[in-house]
């Protein structure tokens, strides 16, 4: 059978893929974040995942204004990265795995998550960032990624709850899958930040830090957090962090937290990373 | 109905919901046609005959011709799509966040470099008055 051993929550700010493609981490303003990544990179490659489980949020990029799905799960053997206005980031091509994804849209839908099926799909930032922070500059990424892609961009996002209730479903799904793949989950976005308006630039350090603590402290808290006090304490932005709670619900009740790593800014943004991982 | 208006509470913030959604479409969907290099390249030689293309109000046409970032999100633009018209420009996410919310850009990146724009007294319209 499939095993969920870790999930692993991160921020995707672009401005880090943008510094990763262009040789600037070990500038000064950079290297500190980096630095805080080395220690994941070696977690990740000793756990050495069958597949990723990638939740991050599409950024009007294969998806605009003209469908807005709220869960979108890619199924296709690869996804390019996306051209988002400057040409696409110089970064391997993700693949896929069919064979899985599809277990899970089938599963998900018949346990009554109403999933998107996306057979074709440029992935942006959101996803490719995530990779270069935990892998940094393969000539191939080391494993093959499910993308999972949650509307986090117009209003209403999904719930936290909802969220979490997906992780569980997910977590249901891959226990159920023939099999035996050790699967790690990412959970993306935030941590606080507002890119739009005359309060761009919020920033919520205590916010963010009993995010951070409660993920294995007080997971229900988070979950019962509404939209308007992400929007109001983290920023309008800050709401990608409901997607780290589909990470969250695909984990045990109890976890281990493995690393945290925590640093402000990265241009507009607080940026996080946390590892947690099964006991079981 | 759904009730959004405890977000408008909250102070230079513009919740993308569905009334801003539909007031800013036609303005988004300009920025997404940036994303072909063909479609930045006809737009760069000649701005307003390619804005012809959109049904754009006067207002939001303004603001695109005059870059007036702020603007743009006050008629239903959406940072993730205006910053497209952005990277048109050559501009990071961070020049726009400064140009929409700090008198210069150096003033938005101490800040930032300083920890952030504060949560304290930001929380709030009707605490700041």
């Amino acid at each position: 059978m499939g095993r969920i051993v870790a999930g692993l929550g991160t921020s995707h700010v672009p401005a880090i893929g943008v510094a990763v493609d262009q040789g600037k981490t070990q500038e000064p303003y950079w290297k500190p974040l980096f630095d805080g990544y080395e220690p994941a990179r070696e977690w990740l490659a000793g756990v050495g995942p069958d597949v990723v489980i990638l939740v991050y949020n599409d950024h009007g990029t294969a998806f605009s204004l003209e469908v807005i799905p709220t869960f979108a799960l890619g199924v296709a053997a690869e996804f390019p990265p996306a051209d988002e206005g400057w040409g696409p980031r110089p970064v391997p091509v993700v693949k896929g795995h069919p064979a899985l994804a599809w277990h899970l849209a089938e599963s998900l839908i018949l346990d009554e998550f109403d999933m998107t099926i996306v057979n074709e799909m440029a992935v942006d930032h959101g996803l490719t960032v995530p990779l270069s922070i935990t892998c940094g500059e393969p000539a191939a990424w080391p494993f093959p990624v499910i993308p999972l892609a949650v509307n986090v961009v117009q209003y209403p996002p999904p719930t936290g709850k909802r969220c979490f209730d997906l992780g569980r479903a997910i977590r249901k799904a891959v226990d159920a899958y023939d099999d035996d793949l050790k699967v790690v989950i990412f959970g993306t976005g935030g941590l606080s930040h507002q890119l739009h308006g005359e309060r761009a630039g919020i920033i919520n350090q205590d916010f963010d830090r009993r995010f951070l603590r409660d993920l294995t402290r007080d997971p229900q808290r988070l979950v019962d957090l509404p939209h308007i006090e992400y929007v109001r304490e983290a920023g309008a932005e800050g709401i990608e962090m409901v997607m780290w709670l589909i990470m969250r619900g695909a984990l045990d009740d109890d976890v281990t937290e493995v690393y945290q790593h925590y640093h402000v800014p990265a241009s507009n943004t607080a940026t996080g990373l946390i590892i947690l991982a099964n006991q079981s | 109905m759904t009730d959004t208006s405890e977000f408008e509470d909250i102070p230079g913030t513009y919740l993308f919901n569905k009334d801003r959604c539909h007031e800013g479409y036609h303005l988004n969907m300009f920025c997404m046609s940036l994303m072909k290099p063909e479609n930045r390249a006809a737009f760069r030689a000649d701005e307003a005959t390619y804005l012809d293309k959109f049904p754009l109000t006067a207002e939001q046409r303004r603001c695109v011709l005059e870059r007036d970032w702020l603007g743009m999100i006050h008629v239903g633009g959406n940072i993730y799509y205006t910053s497209k018209l952005g990277a048109t420009d050559g501009r990071s996410f961070q020049y726009l966040a400064g140009a929409m919310s700090c008198a210069t850009q150096e003033e938005y990146r101490d800040m930032m470099l300083a920890g952030g724009r504060p949560i304290q007294g930001n929380r709030s319209k009707a605490e700041q008055a």
